[in-house]
Protein backbone atom coordinates (compact mmCIF):
# COMPACT_ATOMS: atom_id res chain seq x y z
CA UNK A 1 0.00 0.00 0.00
CA UNK A 2 1.25 3.44 -0.92
CA UNK A 3 1.79 5.78 2.01
CA UNK A 4 1.72 9.55 2.01
CA UNK A 5 5.23 11.02 2.19
CA UNK A 6 5.32 13.64 4.95
CA UNK A 7 5.91 17.23 3.95
CA UNK A 8 9.42 18.24 4.93
CA UNK A 9 9.65 20.26 8.14
CA UNK A 10 11.52 23.54 8.20
CA UNK A 11 13.16 23.16 11.58
CA UNK A 12 14.65 25.95 13.66
CA UNK A 13 18.06 25.60 15.28
CA UNK A 14 16.20 25.71 18.61
CA UNK A 15 15.13 22.08 18.10
CA UNK A 16 17.99 20.56 16.12
CA UNK A 17 18.47 17.92 18.84
CA UNK A 18 15.07 16.53 17.90
CA UNK A 19 15.73 16.45 14.16
CA UNK A 20 19.22 14.95 14.39
CA UNK A 21 17.87 12.20 16.67
CA UNK A 22 14.95 11.56 14.30
CA UNK A 23 17.45 10.87 11.52
CA UNK A 24 18.95 8.24 13.87
CA UNK A 25 15.49 6.75 14.59
CA UNK A 26 15.35 8.12 18.12
CA UNK A 27 12.48 10.18 19.57
CA UNK A 28 14.01 12.91 21.72
CA UNK A 29 11.66 15.08 23.75
CA UNK A 30 12.09 17.53 26.60
CA UNK A 31 11.32 17.65 30.26
CA UNK A 32 10.77 20.80 32.32
CA UNK A 33 13.17 20.52 35.24
CA UNK A 34 11.09 22.91 37.37
CA UNK A 35 7.96 20.77 37.21
CA UNK A 36 9.37 17.38 36.17
CA UNK A 37 6.83 17.21 33.35
CA UNK A 38 7.70 16.08 29.84
CA UNK A 39 6.35 18.41 27.14
CA UNK A 40 5.87 18.69 23.40
CA UNK A 41 6.51 20.36 20.93
CA UNK A 42 10.16 21.02 21.83
CA UNK A 43 11.16 24.62 22.61
CA UNK A 44 13.78 26.48 24.58
CA UNK A 45 11.42 27.73 27.27
CA UNK A 46 9.24 25.42 29.33
CA UNK A 47 5.52 26.03 28.75
CA UNK A 48 4.98 25.24 32.44
CA UNK A 49 7.58 27.45 34.15
CA UNK A 50 8.61 29.88 31.42
CA UNK A 51 12.27 29.10 32.14
CA UNK A 52 14.85 27.55 29.85
CA UNK A 53 15.53 24.98 32.56
CA UNK A 54 14.77 21.88 30.47
CA UNK A 55 16.52 18.66 29.53
CA UNK A 56 16.33 16.43 26.47
CA UNK A 57 15.72 12.73 26.93
CA UNK A 58 14.87 9.79 24.72
CA UNK A 59 11.20 8.82 24.83
CA UNK A 60 10.21 5.16 24.78
CA UNK A 61 8.41 5.67 21.48
CA UNK A 62 5.33 3.99 22.88
CA UNK A 63 1.92 5.55 23.18
CA UNK A 64 -1.80 5.18 22.60
CA UNK A 65 -4.03 6.79 19.98
CA UNK A 66 -5.90 9.73 21.57
CA UNK A 67 -7.86 10.50 18.39
CA UNK A 68 -7.49 10.13 14.65
CA UNK A 69 -9.10 11.00 11.33
CA UNK A 70 -8.59 9.34 7.98
CA UNK A 71 -8.51 11.60 4.92
CA UNK A 72 -10.11 9.03 2.70
CA UNK A 73 -10.42 11.41 -0.24
CA UNK A 74 -6.72 12.30 -0.35
CA UNK A 75 -4.39 10.45 -2.75
CA UNK A 76 -2.97 8.48 -1.15
CA UNK A 77 -5.35 8.41 1.81
CA UNK A 78 -3.67 9.13 5.14
CA UNK A 79 -4.44 9.08 8.83
CA UNK A 80 -3.69 12.04 11.05
CA UNK A 81 -3.67 11.35 14.77
CA UNK A 82 -2.97 12.61 18.22
CA UNK A 83 -0.87 10.03 20.07
CA UNK A 84 -0.50 10.21 23.84
CA UNK A 85 3.08 9.29 24.62
CA UNK A 86 3.90 7.02 27.54
CA UNK A 87 5.75 10.01 29.02
CA UNK A 88 2.58 12.16 29.05
CA UNK A 89 2.34 14.66 26.20
CA UNK A 90 -0.01 14.22 23.25
CA UNK A 91 1.64 14.78 19.87
CA UNK A 92 0.33 15.25 16.33
CA UNK A 93 1.46 12.54 13.92
CA UNK A 94 0.40 10.04 11.25
CA UNK A 95 -0.60 6.44 11.79
CA UNK A 96 1.01 4.18 9.20
CA UNK A 97 -0.93 1.00 8.53
CA UNK A 98 -2.13 -1.04 5.59
CA UNK A 99 -5.67 -1.11 6.98
CA UNK A 100 -7.18 2.15 8.19
CA UNK A 101 -10.30 0.28 9.29
CA UNK A 102 -8.31 -1.37 12.09
CA UNK A 103 -7.32 1.92 13.72
CA UNK A 104 -8.95 2.55 17.09
CA UNK A 105 -8.75 5.19 19.78
CA UNK A 106 -6.96 3.73 22.81
CA UNK A 107 -4.90 1.40 20.63
CA UNK A 108 -1.21 0.97 21.49
CA UNK A 109 1.20 2.32 18.91
CA UNK A 110 4.97 2.61 18.58
CA UNK A 111 7.12 5.13 16.82
CA UNK A 112 8.80 4.52 13.48
CA UNK A 113 10.73 7.06 11.45
CA UNK A 114 10.00 7.79 7.82
CA UNK A 115 11.71 10.11 5.37
CA UNK A 116 9.89 13.29 4.42
CA UNK A 117 10.13 14.92 0.99
CA UNK A 118 13.72 16.07 1.40
CA UNK A 119 14.96 13.05 3.35
CA UNK A 120 14.68 14.50 6.86
CA UNK A 121 13.08 11.74 8.93
CA UNK A 122 9.98 12.45 11.00
CA UNK A 123 8.35 10.29 13.70
CA UNK A 124 5.12 8.52 12.77
CA UNK A 125 3.38 5.69 14.59
CA UNK A 126 2.27 2.20 13.74
CA UNK A 127 -0.09 -0.12 15.61
CA UNK A 128 1.58 -2.52 18.04
CA UNK A 129 0.34 -6.06 17.73
CA UNK A 130 0.84 -8.50 20.56
CA UNK B 1 -16.14 49.57 33.75
CA UNK B 2 -17.88 46.41 32.54
CA UNK B 3 -19.95 45.87 29.45
CA UNK B 4 -23.14 46.84 31.24
CA UNK B 5 -22.77 50.48 30.38
CA UNK B 6 -25.19 52.00 27.89
CA UNK B 7 -23.39 51.27 24.65
CA UNK B 8 -25.51 49.86 21.85
CA UNK B 9 -25.22 47.87 18.66
CA UNK B 10 -27.20 50.12 16.35
CA UNK B 11 -26.53 48.79 12.85
CA UNK B 12 -26.15 45.38 11.22
CA UNK B 13 -25.95 44.29 7.61
CA UNK B 14 -25.20 41.04 5.82
CA UNK B 15 -24.07 41.09 2.20
CA UNK B 16 -26.54 39.22 -0.02
CA UNK B 17 -23.86 37.86 -2.35
CA UNK B 18 -22.62 34.30 -2.01
CA UNK B 19 -20.38 34.40 -5.11
CA UNK B 20 -18.65 37.74 -5.60
CA UNK B 21 -16.87 37.12 -8.91
CA UNK B 22 -17.28 40.72 -10.05
CA UNK B 23 -16.74 42.51 -6.75
CA UNK B 24 -13.35 43.22 -5.19
CA UNK B 25 -12.60 42.59 -1.53
CA UNK B 26 -12.45 46.35 -0.98
CA UNK B 27 -15.91 46.75 -2.53
CA UNK B 28 -17.34 44.03 -0.32
CA UNK B 29 -16.03 45.77 2.82
CA UNK B 30 -17.47 49.06 1.57
CA UNK B 31 -20.80 47.43 0.70
CA UNK B 32 -21.26 46.00 4.19
CA UNK B 33 -20.00 49.16 5.91
CA UNK B 34 -22.49 51.34 4.05
CA UNK B 35 -25.24 48.78 4.53
CA UNK B 36 -24.78 48.68 8.31
CA UNK B 37 -24.56 52.48 8.55
CA UNK B 38 -27.76 52.84 6.53
CA UNK B 39 -29.43 50.26 8.76
CA UNK B 40 -28.45 52.35 11.78
CA UNK B 41 -29.50 55.64 10.19
CA UNK B 42 -25.92 56.94 10.19
CA UNK B 43 -23.38 57.89 7.53
CA UNK B 44 -19.65 57.44 6.95
CA UNK B 45 -19.13 60.91 8.40
CA UNK B 46 -20.42 59.72 11.77
CA UNK B 47 -17.79 56.96 12.06
CA UNK B 48 -14.75 57.73 14.22
CA UNK B 49 -13.74 54.18 15.20
CA UNK B 50 -12.96 51.27 12.87
CA UNK B 51 -12.43 47.61 13.73
CA UNK B 52 -11.32 44.87 11.37
CA UNK B 53 -9.48 41.55 11.29
CA UNK B 54 -7.19 39.75 8.85
CA UNK B 55 -9.77 39.50 6.08
CA UNK B 56 -9.29 43.11 4.93
CA UNK B 57 -7.65 43.77 1.54
CA UNK B 58 -3.90 44.21 1.86
CA UNK B 59 -3.50 42.20 5.07
CA UNK B 60 -1.01 39.96 3.25
CA UNK B 61 1.27 42.97 2.72
CA UNK B 62 3.40 44.20 5.58
CA UNK B 63 1.89 47.03 7.54
CA UNK B 64 -1.27 47.58 5.49
CA UNK B 65 -3.63 46.34 8.21
CA UNK B 66 -6.76 48.54 8.21
CA UNK B 67 -5.31 51.27 5.97
CA UNK B 68 -6.80 50.25 2.64
CA UNK B 69 -10.40 49.96 3.84
CA UNK B 70 -10.15 53.16 5.89
CA UNK B 71 -8.95 55.07 2.84
CA UNK B 72 -11.46 53.44 0.46
CA UNK B 73 -14.33 54.53 2.71
CA UNK B 74 -12.80 57.93 3.44
CA UNK B 75 -13.10 57.40 7.19
CA UNK B 76 -11.78 60.04 9.57
CA UNK B 77 -10.80 58.11 12.65
CA UNK B 78 -9.89 58.72 16.24
CA UNK B 79 -9.58 55.03 17.07
CA UNK B 80 -8.97 51.67 15.35
CA UNK B 81 -8.25 48.06 16.29
CA UNK B 82 -7.20 45.01 14.26
CA UNK B 83 -7.48 42.15 16.73
CA UNK B 84 -7.19 38.95 14.74
CA UNK B 85 -8.29 35.47 15.81
CA UNK B 86 -9.77 34.36 12.49
CA UNK B 87 -13.53 33.78 12.52
CA UNK B 88 -14.14 34.79 16.12
CA UNK B 89 -12.40 38.19 15.76
CA UNK B 90 -15.56 40.25 15.24
CA UNK B 91 -17.04 39.10 18.52
CA UNK B 92 -13.95 40.48 20.26
CA UNK B 93 -14.32 43.66 18.22
CA UNK B 94 -17.78 44.32 19.67
CA UNK B 95 -16.37 44.25 23.18
CA UNK B 96 -13.35 46.31 22.15
CA UNK B 97 -15.66 48.89 20.55
CA UNK B 98 -17.78 49.10 23.69
CA UNK B 99 -14.67 49.63 25.81
CA UNK B 100 -13.35 52.28 23.42
CA UNK B 101 -16.66 54.16 23.45
CA UNK B 102 -16.85 53.95 27.25
CA UNK B 103 -13.31 55.28 27.45
CA UNK B 104 -14.19 58.22 25.21
CA UNK B 105 -11.91 57.08 22.37
CA UNK B 106 -14.71 57.10 19.80
CA UNK B 107 -18.49 57.48 19.55
CA UNK B 108 -19.49 55.48 16.46
CA UNK B 109 -17.55 52.29 15.80
CA UNK B 110 -17.73 50.35 12.54
CA UNK B 111 -16.76 46.66 12.29
CA UNK B 112 -16.47 45.07 8.84
CA UNK B 113 -15.83 41.56 7.58
CA UNK B 114 -15.77 40.19 4.03
CA UNK B 115 -14.22 37.51 1.88
CA UNK B 116 -14.39 35.91 -1.54
CA UNK B 117 -12.82 32.42 -1.26
CA UNK B 118 -15.38 31.01 -3.68
CA UNK B 119 -14.54 33.54 -6.38
CA UNK B 120 -10.86 32.86 -5.73
CA UNK B 121 -11.43 29.09 -5.98
CA UNK B 122 -10.05 28.45 -2.50
CA UNK B 123 -9.27 24.78 -1.85
CA UNK B 124 -9.38 23.53 1.74
CA UNK B 125 -7.14 20.61 0.77
CA UNK B 126 -4.41 23.00 -0.30
CA UNK B 127 -4.97 25.13 2.77
CA UNK B 128 -2.31 23.42 4.84
CA UNK B 129 0.42 24.38 2.41
CA UNK B 130 -0.36 28.00 3.19
CA UNK B 131 -0.24 27.54 6.95
CA UNK B 132 2.20 29.54 8.99
CA UNK B 133 5.77 28.41 8.44
CA UNK B 134 7.21 30.80 10.98
CA UNK B 135 5.57 29.30 14.07
CA UNK B 136 7.57 27.17 16.47
CA UNK B 137 5.05 24.32 16.20
CA UNK B 138 4.89 24.12 12.39
CA UNK B 139 7.86 21.72 11.90
CA UNK B 140 6.17 19.31 14.30
CA UNK B 141 2.75 19.48 12.64
CA UNK B 142 2.84 20.39 8.95
CA UNK B 143 4.66 17.18 7.89
CA UNK B 144 1.55 15.21 8.83
CA UNK B 145 -0.97 16.99 6.61
CA UNK B 146 -3.22 18.72 9.15
CA UNK B 147 -6.15 20.43 7.40
CA UNK B 148 -9.31 21.83 8.85
CA UNK B 149 -11.39 18.75 8.04
CA UNK B 150 -9.14 16.16 9.66
CA UNK B 151 -8.48 18.34 12.72
CA UNK B 152 -12.24 18.64 13.31
CA UNK B 153 -12.61 14.98 12.37
CA UNK B 154 -10.42 14.13 15.36
CA UNK B 155 -12.73 16.13 17.64
CA UNK B 156 -15.74 14.19 16.38
CA UNK B 157 -13.96 10.85 16.66
CA UNK B 158 -12.95 11.55 20.25
CA UNK B 159 -16.48 12.68 21.18
CA UNK B 160 -17.89 9.48 19.73
CA UNK B 161 -15.29 7.44 21.61
CA UNK B 162 -15.83 9.10 25.00
CA UNK B 163 -19.59 9.55 24.93
CA UNK B 164 -21.03 7.26 22.29
CA UNK B 165 -22.17 10.21 20.21
CA UNK B 166 -23.43 9.05 16.83
CA UNK B 167 -23.14 10.31 13.28
CA UNK B 168 -26.95 10.59 13.29
CA UNK B 169 -26.87 12.94 16.29
CA UNK B 170 -24.30 15.16 14.57
CA UNK B 171 -26.43 15.09 11.42
CA UNK B 172 -29.36 16.59 13.38
CA UNK B 173 -27.35 19.82 13.65
CA UNK B 174 -27.21 20.11 9.84
CA UNK B 175 -30.87 19.14 9.61
CA UNK B 176 -31.82 21.95 12.02
CA UNK B 177 -29.72 24.47 10.08
CA UNK B 178 -31.40 23.40 6.85
CA UNK B 179 -34.86 23.82 8.37
CA UNK B 180 -33.91 27.44 9.06
CA UNK B 181 -32.16 28.01 5.72
CA UNK B 182 -35.28 27.11 3.73
CA UNK B 183 -36.70 30.51 4.77
CA UNK B 184 -33.59 32.46 3.76
CA UNK B 185 -33.68 33.49 0.09
CA UNK B 186 -29.92 34.16 0.15
CA UNK B 187 -28.92 30.80 1.65
CA UNK B 188 -26.49 28.73 -0.39
CA UNK B 189 -28.15 25.47 0.67
CA UNK B 190 -31.86 26.28 1.13
CA UNK B 191 -33.09 22.70 0.74
CA UNK B 192 -34.23 20.86 3.86
CA UNK B 193 -32.09 17.76 4.36
CA UNK B 194 -32.73 14.64 6.43
CA UNK B 195 -30.46 12.76 8.81
CA UNK B 196 -30.27 10.00 6.21
CA UNK B 197 -29.10 12.45 3.54
CA UNK B 198 -26.33 13.76 5.79
CA UNK B 199 -25.13 10.23 6.56
CA UNK B 200 -25.31 9.29 2.88
CA UNK B 201 -23.11 12.21 1.81
CA UNK B 202 -19.46 11.26 1.14
CA UNK B 203 -16.96 11.08 4.00
CA UNK B 204 -14.61 14.06 3.85
CA UNK B 205 -12.37 12.97 6.72
CA UNK B 206 -13.57 10.33 9.14
CA UNK B 207 -16.05 10.49 10.75
CA UNK B 208 -17.26 13.73 9.12
CA UNK B 209 -19.44 13.72 6.02
CA UNK B 210 -19.60 16.44 3.41
CA UNK B 211 -22.87 17.66 4.92
CA UNK B 212 -21.23 17.93 8.37
CA UNK B 213 -19.15 20.78 6.90
CA UNK B 214 -20.04 24.43 6.43
CA UNK B 215 -20.27 25.98 3.00
CA UNK B 216 -17.49 27.94 1.32
CA UNK B 217 -18.96 31.27 0.30
CA UNK B 218 -18.26 34.87 -0.50
CA UNK B 219 -19.89 37.84 1.18
CA UNK B 220 -19.51 39.51 4.53
CA UNK B 221 -21.19 41.72 7.05
CA UNK B 222 -20.79 44.72 9.29
CA UNK B 223 -21.95 46.12 12.62
CA UNK B 224 -22.16 49.64 14.00
CA UNK B 225 -21.72 50.25 17.74
CA UNK B 226 -22.61 53.64 19.20
CA UNK B 227 -22.43 55.84 22.26
CA UNK B 228 -25.81 56.23 24.00
CA UNK B 229 -26.04 59.90 22.99
CA UNK B 230 -26.02 58.69 19.38
CA UNK B 231 -27.98 55.46 19.86
CA UNK B 232 -30.91 57.07 21.69
CA UNK B 233 -31.46 59.45 18.73
CA UNK B 234 -31.83 56.55 16.28
CA UNK B 235 -35.13 54.87 15.53
CA UNK B 236 -33.84 51.35 16.11
CA UNK B 237 -34.38 48.80 18.89
CA UNK B 238 -31.80 49.21 21.66
CA UNK B 239 -29.53 46.17 21.71
CA UNK B 240 -26.62 46.16 24.11
CA UNK B 241 -23.81 43.79 25.00
CA UNK B 242 -24.08 42.74 28.66
CA UNK B 243 -21.45 40.03 29.01
CA UNK B 244 -18.40 38.70 27.23
CA UNK B 245 -15.48 36.36 27.56
CA UNK B 246 -12.39 35.84 25.45
CA UNK B 247 -9.43 33.52 25.58
CA UNK B 248 -6.90 31.59 23.56
CA UNK B 249 -6.99 27.83 24.03
CA UNK B 250 -3.84 25.96 23.04
CA UNK B 251 -2.19 22.60 23.37
CA UNK B 252 -0.48 23.35 26.69
CA UNK B 253 2.76 21.48 26.13
CA UNK B 254 0.86 18.37 25.04
CA UNK B 255 -1.64 18.12 27.91
CA UNK B 256 -5.12 18.90 26.63
CA UNK B 257 -8.64 17.64 26.12
CA UNK B 258 -9.81 18.35 22.57
CA UNK B 259 -13.41 18.25 23.76
CA UNK B 260 -12.85 21.28 26.01
CA UNK B 261 -12.54 24.42 23.92
CA UNK B 262 -11.93 27.93 25.19
CA UNK B 263 -15.73 28.18 25.51
CA UNK B 264 -15.53 26.47 28.91
CA UNK B 265 -13.86 29.63 30.22
CA UNK B 266 -15.42 32.30 28.02
CA UNK B 267 -18.95 31.03 28.59
CA UNK B 268 -18.54 31.13 32.36
CA UNK B 269 -17.13 34.65 32.23
CA UNK B 270 -19.80 35.97 29.89
CA UNK B 271 -22.67 34.47 31.90
CA UNK B 272 -21.20 35.80 35.16
CA UNK B 273 -20.78 39.31 33.75
CA UNK B 274 -24.29 39.32 32.29
CA UNK B 275 -25.70 37.73 35.47
CA UNK B 276 -27.75 35.24 33.46
CA UNK B 277 -27.56 31.47 32.95
CA UNK B 278 -27.63 29.28 29.84
CA UNK B 279 -31.29 28.49 30.64
CA UNK B 280 -32.14 32.18 30.23
CA UNK B 281 -30.81 32.35 26.65
CA UNK B 282 -33.64 32.44 24.09
CA UNK B 283 -31.53 32.27 20.96
CA UNK B 284 -27.92 31.20 20.30
CA UNK B 285 -25.67 31.94 17.34
CA UNK B 286 -23.05 29.20 17.54
CA UNK B 287 -19.99 28.86 15.35
CA UNK B 288 -20.73 26.06 12.92
CA UNK B 289 -17.68 25.37 10.80
CA UNK B 290 -18.71 21.74 11.29
CA UNK B 291 -21.57 20.01 13.09
CA UNK B 292 -19.13 18.87 15.79
CA UNK B 293 -18.17 22.51 16.44
CA UNK B 294 -21.76 23.23 17.51
CA UNK B 295 -21.99 20.12 19.68
CA UNK B 296 -18.79 20.82 21.62
CA UNK B 297 -19.66 24.50 22.11
CA UNK B 298 -23.13 23.62 23.45
CA UNK B 299 -21.52 21.44 26.11
CA UNK B 300 -18.66 23.83 26.84
CA UNK B 301 -20.99 26.82 27.24
CA UNK B 302 -23.14 24.90 29.72
CA UNK B 303 -26.30 24.41 27.63
CA UNK B 304 -25.97 20.73 28.53
CA UNK B 305 -23.61 18.47 30.47
CA UNK B 306 -20.41 17.19 28.83
CA UNK B 307 -21.34 14.18 26.73
CA UNK B 308 -25.02 15.11 26.51
CA UNK B 309 -24.67 17.21 23.35
CA UNK B 310 -25.80 14.38 21.09
CA UNK B 311 -29.07 13.98 22.95
CA UNK B 312 -29.50 17.76 23.19
CA UNK B 313 -29.40 18.27 19.41
CA UNK B 314 -31.24 15.10 18.33
CA UNK B 315 -34.85 15.11 17.15
CA UNK B 316 -34.87 18.79 16.22
CA UNK B 317 -33.40 20.08 19.48
CA UNK B 318 -31.99 23.16 17.73
CA UNK B 319 -34.93 23.92 15.39
CA UNK B 320 -36.68 27.21 16.12
CA UNK B 321 -40.20 26.70 17.39
CA UNK B 322 -39.60 22.98 17.86
CA UNK B 323 -36.48 22.41 19.93
CA UNK B 324 -35.11 23.54 23.26
CA UNK B 325 -32.59 26.05 21.87
CA UNK B 326 -33.14 27.82 18.52
CA UNK B 327 -29.74 28.25 16.87
CA UNK B 328 -28.43 29.90 13.68
CA UNK B 329 -31.88 30.74 12.35
CA UNK B 330 -30.44 32.15 9.11
CA UNK B 331 -29.14 28.68 8.25
CA UNK B 332 -25.71 29.47 9.70
CA UNK B 333 -22.42 28.51 8.14
CA UNK B 334 -23.74 25.01 7.55
CA UNK B 335 -26.37 26.18 5.04
CA UNK B 336 -26.47 29.94 4.59
CA UNK B 337 -23.10 31.63 4.39
CA UNK B 338 -19.55 31.39 5.75
CA UNK B 339 -18.00 34.45 4.11
CA UNK B 340 -14.25 34.32 3.80
CA UNK B 341 -14.21 31.12 5.88
CA UNK B 342 -14.97 33.31 8.89
CA UNK B 343 -18.31 32.84 10.60
CA UNK B 344 -18.28 35.27 13.53
CA UNK B 345 -19.81 38.31 11.84
CA UNK B 346 -22.81 36.50 10.37
CA UNK B 347 -23.43 34.98 13.84
CA UNK B 348 -23.60 38.48 15.33
CA UNK B 349 -25.93 39.68 12.58
CA UNK B 350 -28.48 36.89 13.00
CA UNK B 351 -28.51 37.49 16.77
CA UNK B 352 -29.27 41.15 16.02
CA UNK B 353 -32.16 40.13 13.75
CA UNK B 354 -33.60 37.92 16.48
CA UNK B 355 -33.32 40.60 19.17
CA UNK B 356 -34.90 43.20 16.88
CA UNK B 357 -37.68 40.83 15.90
CA UNK B 358 -36.49 41.03 12.29
CA UNK B 359 -35.68 37.37 11.66
CA UNK B 360 -37.84 35.50 9.17
CA UNK B 361 -41.28 35.00 10.80
CA UNK B 362 -40.96 31.23 10.42
CA UNK B 363 -37.86 31.17 12.63
CA UNK B 364 -38.34 34.31 14.78
CA UNK B 365 -38.18 33.53 18.52
CA UNK B 366 -41.16 35.10 20.32
CA UNK B 367 -40.20 38.26 22.17
CA UNK B 368 -36.50 37.49 21.97
CA UNK B 369 -34.70 39.69 24.50
CA UNK B 370 -31.59 37.64 25.36
CA UNK B 371 -29.22 36.07 22.85
CA UNK B 372 -25.77 34.50 22.95
CA UNK B 373 -23.13 34.59 20.23
CA UNK B 374 -20.10 32.31 20.38
CA UNK B 375 -17.19 31.98 17.99
CA UNK B 376 -14.24 29.62 17.63
CA UNK B 377 -11.49 31.10 15.47
CA UNK B 378 -8.64 28.82 14.44
CA UNK B 379 -9.07 25.12 15.04
CA UNK B 380 -11.10 23.42 17.74
CA UNK B 381 -8.79 20.41 17.78
CA UNK B 382 -5.70 22.59 18.19
CA UNK B 383 -5.20 26.24 19.10
CA UNK B 384 -8.04 28.71 18.75
CA UNK B 385 -9.48 32.00 19.92
CA UNK B 386 -12.80 31.65 21.74
CA UNK B 387 -15.23 34.53 22.04
CA UNK B 388 -18.58 34.66 23.82
CA UNK B 389 -20.93 37.65 23.79
CA UNK B 390 -24.34 38.01 25.41
CA UNK B 391 -26.68 40.62 23.95
CA UNK B 392 -29.86 42.02 25.48
CA UNK B 393 -32.71 44.05 24.03
CA UNK B 394 -33.82 46.90 26.25
CA UNK B 395 -37.47 47.68 26.84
Amino acid sequence: MEHRIPTSPKPWAETQTFWQAANEDRLMIQRCLDTGKAFFYPREHSPFSGRSHCEWFEASGKGVIYSYSVMTRATPAYCIAYVELEEGPIILTNIITDDFNQIKIGQSVKVVFVASDNGQKVPVFTPEFH
Amino acid sequence: MGLKGQVYVVGAYEHPTRHAVDRSLGQLHADVALGALQDAGLTVDDVDGYFCAGDVPGWESLGVGPLSVVEYLGLKLRHFDTSETWGSSYINHVEHAVQAIQAGKCRVALITQAGRPRAEKFSPAEGHLKQAQSTAESPFELPYGPVVTNMYGMCAARHMYEYGTTAEQLAWIKVAASHHAQHNPNAMLPKVVTVEEVIASPIVSTPLHRLDCCVISDGGGALVIAHPDVALQLKRPLIRPIGSGFTVKHLNGGYFNILESGAVQTGKEAFAEAAVTPQDIQYASLYDSFTITVLIQLENLGFCEPGQGGRFVADGGLISGVGRLPFNTDGGGLCNNHPGNRGGMTKLIEAMRQLRGEAHPAVQVDNCTLALVHGTGGQLGARHGSATLILEREG
